[in-house]
């Protein structure tokens, strides 16, 4: 079939759904935080690759700060610096949001401009900061190499390292907005801002913390990138356009959707890709991707109760 | 208990509410009465701080609140249900109820809350919008009870509610007071029901007071002329 033999299409179905998985994996890392921003808040952040971008940067400080003083704790490095690529992009986030978005609520038009103007003052701070060449932290030894269940088929350690972290990120974020006080108190907002301050919500907390806590794991997307591929200053941005895609057509606020848009996205794209190229496998996915939004505009995971 | 003095409330400058003073006492059930568009809704809006007074102070006990967010004056000890419910419809029963808590909600407090409205219990894992009208309004008073208030504060409890329905928010709004020694206010239309629950009563007219009853004296009929109904 298609010229190939049953083994090495099954081998190239085994290792395409891999692909699938680790681009699954990049996708919902990003979706993550923008589902919480967007979904939550109905913030448009066109500055949230650039928070990827500021976990990533974190983790290369990181590396080269361990590498040079402290080699001893090189093989732990990498767990410590994932952390603070959450709390450095949360706090930076936590300082936007108190400075720029809080003022722009309800204002769409306004918030797309002042968070395109963000990244690129940001973009403009990593090029400062960290030169306009792409940087690459060392990664530990543990987190390079791959291992092979079979002659044809060769799984990266550092893809299946995103898969478990993806994995974990999400079981955290769901644990956090289905089994916490807070994310309780974050997904009544949502639902209506007005009454939840009238049942004693402190709804002016609960923006500041989830626009921090979306950033935060943006961060942690960058952190995860950093063992797949370099950070540039305008690395955050390719990403952007993908990201909300996955988030509006799983439906704004559902974290079950934006799971289930990014599996679906990127396991059509991984395959369709390699049997129609590359270009023609993109279209595919967008063309079905539009063709759904216009029977579910509200995207796949839409919330069916009355008000 | 309560204490309100010489409020204005209004819209940009269309002003709504003028001037308005009055008191609310310990354990009463204060039903304030008058046709659409009289201001009552303005008034509570204004007690619980969503659409704050322009001028004036509103104490709850010796403490001012006429400058406090909404959820201040919820934490202070003030009960919203506003018109329509407004139940958070994505979220479960349970999670309602729980959205107005703070802190743990003890055994006690839940037992009494599923007392009051047993519905409730038996629905509580069930999504707050896919509840009925009455149902929706026993969510909304049990989410305001559950902070504990000292004040409970009701928006026209019985609109667009069956009447089998309504006599149950009443005989729940008596055991509220009786239970929690708490204060009430609730805006009617509905003569009958303010009847059935108010120790005092007060009409509104174009954002003023313009009668006051006790429960010894009331008559019905005055109040429905001065309703108009």
């Amino acid at each position: 079939m298609f010229g190939y033999t049953w083994s090495e299409l099954s081998s190239i179905f085994v290792m395409q759904s891999f692909s699938g998985f680790s681009l699954f994996s990049v996708l919902l890392l990003m979706a993550l935080g923008l589902a919480i921003i967007f979904g939550q808040m109905g913030v448009v952040n066109l500055a949230h690759g650039e928070f990827m971008a500021l976990g990533a940067y974190t983790v290369y400080l990181c590396s080269e700060i361990v590498h040079k003083h402290i080699p001893a704790l090189a093989p732990y490095y990498f767990i410590v610096a994932i952390v603070a690529a959450f709390f450095a992009a949360g706090l930076v986030g936590l300082f936007v949001e108190w400075s720029l978005i809080r003022f722009l609520y309800k204002r769409p038009l306004d918030t797309l401009l002042a968070t395109w103007g963000l990244s690129l003052i940001m973009q403009q701070a990593f090029r400062s900061i960290f030169g306009a060449r792409e940087v690459t932290p060392t990664l530990p030894d543990w987190l390079m190499g791959s291992f092979k269940p079979s002659a044809t088929i060769d799984i990266p350690i550092n893809g299946v390292f995103v898969m478990g972290l993806t994995l974990l990120l999400t079981f955290g974020v769901w644990l956090f907005m289905f089994r916490s006080r807070t994310g309780l108190q974050m997904r009544a907002t949502v639902q209506n801002r007005v009454m939840s301050g009238a049942v004693g919500i402190n709804t002016k907390l609960v923006d500041r913390f989830t626009f921090s806590l979306g950033c935060g794991i943006a961060g942690v997307a960058g952190a995860a990138f950093t063992t797949i591929g370099s950070t540039g200053p305008d690395s955050g941005s390719r990403y952007i356009v993908d990201t909300f895609l996955v988030v509006v057509f799983g439906g704004t606020a559902s974290l079950l959707g934006t799971v289930a848009s990014a599996f679906g996205i990127a396991q059509s794209q991984s395959i369709l890709e390699f049997f129609l190229k590359g270009t023609m496998g993109k279209v595919s996915v967008l063309t079905l991707i539009v063709i759904v939004l216009m029977i579910r505009p509200k995207g796949l995971f839409a919330s069916k109760v009355r008000s | 208990m309560l204490g309100v003095n010489n409020i204005d409330v209004g819209y940009n400058k269309s002003r709504v509410i003028h001037d308005m003073s009055f008191k609310v006492n310990p354990e009463e059930i204060l039903v304030i009465m008058g046709r659409n568009g009289m201001g009552k809704t303005t008034l509570l809006k204004s007690l619980i701080g969503i659409l704050p007074s322009t001028s004036g102070s509103i104490k709850l006990g010796d403490q001012e609140i006429a400058g406090m967010d909404s959820y201040q004056r919820v934490r202070s000890g003030i009960g919203f249900v506003p018109q329509g419910r407004m139940i958070f419809p994505s979220l479960t029963v349970t999670e309602n109820i729980l959205s107005g808590a703070r802190g743990n909600v003890a055994q006690s407090t839940w037992d009494e809350i599923y007392a009051l409205f047993p519905v409730l219990h038996e629905m509580r894992k069930r999504k707050g919008g896919n509840l009925s009208g009455g149902q929706q309004q026993q969510l909304a008073i049990a989410r305001a009870l559950v902070a504990n208030p000292k004040i409970l504060i009701l928006d026209e409890p019985t609109e667009g509610i069956q009447p089998s329905i309504i006599k149950d928010i009443g005989r729940a709004l008596k055991e509220i007071r009786n239970m929690r020694k708490i204060a009430i206010i609730v805006t009617e239309q509905v003569v009958s029901f303010m009847m059935d629950v108010c120790d005092r009563v007060l009409v509104m007219e174009r954002g003023r007071f313009i009668h006051e009853a006790y429960r010894d004296s009331l008559n019905s009929d005055k109040i429905k002329a001065l309703l108009a109904v």
